[in-house]
């Protein structure tokens, strides 16, 4: 029983540092220009395909398809956000949401068109594989992977902010954009940065994501329920908020579909719902 | 309050603007409805191999209506209204299944219990705002798709519910293979819910919900319970919602999952958008080009519809983000 | 003693923000008829002051009561609905409606009718002229049926008092009502003011010390949160602090 729960703990805490790199980027962006982007799903999509072809069509290996998956990601968020993203700022709560909703669908068609509807696969290195015993328990060696890097990304981030000079300007954006602009701050270029980071980030989420969830076209629709949930529960423009919030969704969806399969999800969402109503703001939201 | 003591400053020779005329011609049938109504007609005389789909064109459109009364006149962004849609179908098809298939006592009684519980629902609705109330709605209604698939000895689970059988309309009509009475009954549901929507849009009440949509900071300021408008308006579009489920129901004989489903409340939304939010007809007109442009195309290729829809979606939100109707009337406005 | 009888009064209130005292120990009195101004430097907590009136904001000490009620703890639109009214210092309007819909849902709010959804909007003959007659007598008869935003700006700052005034309000709380109006059309203004109705107390936050010295009949000087001084005009003019703290930082 203890071994058990355990391993789901420890499954439930790797999906959740997935769900994390998927979807802090989205939790900053909103928080400092309060965009909605339902997209932010195809860029982790988008990310595993790149991921996939980098080590199929060019040999690369896995350790550098993933940073490969992550430039790509930040190039192509840049690209975005300048044609069409940069239009519909102040747009409005539901166009934000309909503009980007019709982004995945175009997303999820371009994919099916390049690599058709079947899942693709992605081949582990041997060192990846198989798992590790500790305490009588068998622990999953690539899902060991995944928690590693998550916490390094997680590190990296909140080093980063607290320490840099970039961090700074992010926290000042998202805590008051008005402000931060009346003090000089280029606050369109943070956001540029931000978001780039952010769709990088998802598409190394998603990268990493193919081995344990799969990877078809409708990854970024699976997927942004999931998001939008990490977010929302953990409160935006808070990576501590995301780290929370991925981590108790990720738990709590594997528990519930090992424990509870029969109401596993419903509550999740019964649960997503009253956080929601006590804390509208999420667990750690600022405004 | 005694009356001030000035004289109301009008320059001499000034046309007088007669209020009560400008609000009622504002709210003057237009010949383009009537035409569009008559025009609803043609199927039954036209194209009689169209009604089944013509028949879930008017369903869909209800619910669309449903749906534009809160998104377009209050502005409350809903990911998950199919619930209550969801909701008018199984009770409908459940009270049938258990014996009682008359359909128009059937049918309000649908739209009963969805408007109750739409009622409730909107106490929580009014508490969030912005992301928070659109996460309650989505996982309302995701809520709502896992309870009836777990609740499976009711509503049939994934097989859907089985065993509808509707008896004849008023005694009379009975419901036929070709779908005549199916689409008469539809859309006579439809036109009867459209005349109430439409006095409701303006009416006094049409008035305040059009005040929380253009500026929700100053209702409070007018002395507005806006949270009392806000709760009366999503009652009413639930139960509207469940009537159209309970069409759904009633015409088809089959009830399933997918009428509670996310890509229905989804699809609603992206038909609102094209047709234009706040207008009524947007939500009909909306969902007819949706409709016929899903028949068509993902008939095709299913890739084609992901695609074209997408892009659509995009470009109105672009170029056109009234809508299709919200285009034309500014064309109109423009040349006059 | 009919004259002196106090509408509102507001005794204590104070506000923090964290650390930030932003509102220290105000007290109001505005009898009836009053025409009193609210005046200091920017940050002095004057929009907060209004804020904490109407319900906004609550305050974390102090009592505020109109005509003898207690109203602190009261919601905003219930006091509205009390008597109390308020305008923005930014246009808070509507901008798709017309004048007159807006003033008409106004005076709906006012008369609880405004949850009728049976019954035409035409039909409700009186509130509609009642609310006509409001904008003919502030001067946006002509524009009535012209969407809000098409309406120019002084136009819209007189849209705001209309609003205020349907609610057929004892107290009326302006907050830079002349703010951002350019000066061919603050004449109009002027006169709105100045035809107030007599039996309404006005309390305004004015930087134009024209309008505050042309039609204040008492000034409330507000600084750091706290009341400097309430006197008369010309003991206000003439006091050394308020030159010092207030006229001597320029206009704001």
């Amino acid at each position: 029983m203890i071994s058990q729960l355990t391993i789901v703990l420890f499954d439930g805490f790797a999906f959740g540092m997935l769900l994390f790199l998927l979807s802090v980027g989205l939790s900053v962006t909103l928080g400092m220009m309060n965009f909605i982007n339902l997209a932010h799903g195809a860029f982790g999509m988008f990310g595993g395909y790149v991921a996939v072809t980098a080590m199929r069509q060019l040999g690369l290996p896995f350790l550098a398809a993933l940073p490969l998956a992550f430039i790509s990601m930040a190039l192509l968020s840049v690209i975005i956000e300048r044609t069409l993203f940069r239009r519909l700022y102040g747009a409005g709560e539901l166009n934000q949401v309909l503009f980007t909703i019709g982004l995945v669908f175009v997303a999820a068609a371009v994919a099916t068109f390049t690599f058709g509807t079947v899942q693709q696969v992605i081949i582990l290195p041997d060192w990846l594989r198989g798992s590790v015993e500790l305490g009588g328990i068998r622990f999953g060696v690539y899902r060991s992977f995944i928690i590693l890097v998550a916490l390094l990304v997680t590190a990296f981030l909140v080093f980063g902010l607290e320490r840099t000079r970039l961090g700074a300007q992010i926290r000042a954006a998202v805590d008051n954009q008005r402000m931060a602009q009346g003090l000089g701050l280029d606050v369109e270029r943070v956001f540029a940065i931000t978001f780039a980071l952010g769709s990088g980030l998802a598409g190394l989420g998603g990268a990493l994501a193919v081995e344990v969830v799969g990877l078809s076209p409708s990854f970024g629709f699976q997927m942004l329920v999931y998001v939008l949930i990490v977010v929302s529960v953990g409160g935006l423009g808070s990576i501590t908020g995301s780290f929370v919030g991925a981590a108790l969704l990720g738990i709590g969806d594997v528990a519930g579909k090992y424990f509870w399969p029969e109401i596993g999800s419903f509550l999740i969402y019964l649960l997503l719902v009253a956080i929601l109503l006590v804390r509208p703001l999420g667990l750690f939201g600022k405004r | 309050m005694t009356t001030p003591v000035t004289t109301p400053m009008t320059t001499p020779g000034a046309a007088q603007v007669e209020p009560r005329d400008w609000l009622r011609r504002r709210s003057r049938w237009s010949p383009f409805e009537i035409v569009f109504w008559l025009a609803a007609l043609l199927p039954f005389l036209v194209l009689p191999t169209y009604l089944p789909l013509a028949n879930q064109v008017a369903i869909a459109a209800l619910f669309a209506l449903s749906v534009d009364l809160i998104l377009g006149y209050a502005g409350i962004v809903t990911l998950g209204h199919a619930m209550f849609f969801g909701l008018g179908a199984y009770f409908a098809g459940v009270i049938s299944v258990r014996g009682w298939g008359e359909p128009i006592t059937g049918l309000l009684a649908a739209g009963l219990f969805a408007g109750i519980i739409g009622f409730i629902v909107s106490f929580l609705i009014t508490r969030v705002q912005h992301l928070a109330l659109i996460m309650v709605t989505l996982g309302l209604g995701f809520l709502t798709y896992e309870l009836a698939n777990a609740m499976h000895w009711l509503t049939g689970g994934t097989d859907g519910l089985r065993g509808i059988s509707t008896w004849p309309v008023l005694g009379q009509f009975r419901f036929d293979m070709w779908g005549y009475t199916a689409y008469a009954y539809s859309l006579a549901v439809l036109f009867i819910c459209f005349l109430l929507s439409r006095r409701l849009v303006n009416s006094a009440f049409g008035l305040a919900l059009r005040g929380i949509r253009e500026n929700v900071k100053r209702m409070p300021a007018i002395g507005a319970d806006h949270k009392k408008h806000l709760r009366l308006v999503y009652a009413i579009s639930a139960a509207i919602a469940g009537l159209a489920g309970g069409l759904l129901a009633q015409t088809t004989n089959t009830v399933a999952l997918d009428s509670l489903s996310f890509e229905r409340s989804a699809d609603v939304v992206v038909m609102l958008i094209l047709g234009g939010t706040g207008r009524l007809y947007g939500a009909i007109l909306g969902t007819i080009i949706f409709l016929v442009a899903r028949d068509q195309l993902a008939g095709i290729n299913p890739q084609y519809w992901y695609f074209g829809i997408g892009l659509l979606l995009m470009l109105v939100v672009l170029f056109m983000p009234k809508g299709i109707l919200g285009f034309l009337a500014r064309l109109v406005e423009r040349r006059n | 003693m009919v004259d002196q009888q106090i509408v509102l009064r507001a005794e204590g209130l104070s506000k923090k923000f964290g650390q930030l005292e932003v509102t220290r120990e105000v007290s109001i009195s505005l009898p009836r008829g009053a025409r009193h101004a609210l005046i200091g430097p920017n940050g002095a907590g004057k929009t907060t002051l209004i804020n904490l009136l109407t319900g906004q904001l609550q305050p974390d000490g102090g009592r505020i009561a109109l005509e003898g009620d207690d109203i602190t703890g009261l919601a905003p639109a219930a006091r509205v609905r009390r008597g109390l009214s308020r305008t923005f210092q930014i246009n808070t309007l509507f901008p798709d409606l017309t004048p007159l819909e807006a003033v008409t849902l106004a005076v709906l709010e006012r008369k609880r009718s405004a949850g009728q959804f049976w019954k035409r909007l035409a039909g409700h003959d009186e509130t509609i002229e009642e609310g006509y007659a409001i904008l003919t007598q502030l001067g946006l008869g002509e524009v009535a049926t012209r969407t809000t935003r098409t309406l120019s700006y002084g136009q819209q700052r007189l849209l705001e008092i209309a609003l205020a005034l349907a609610a057929r309000p004892r107290v009326l709380l302006l907050d830079e009502p002349a703010a951002g109006v350019p000066k061919d059309e603050s004449a109009a203004l002027f006169q709105v003011i100045a035809a107030l109705p007599a039996d309404i107390s006005v309390l305004f936050i004015e930087h134009d010390m024209d309008i505050v010295f042309k039609f204040a009949s008492r000034i409330i000087v507000l600084v750091g949160g706290g009341v400097l001084l309430e006197a008369d005009p010309e003991t206000v003019r003439s006091d050394r602090r308020v030159r010092e703290v207030y006229l001597g930082h320029g206009h704001g």
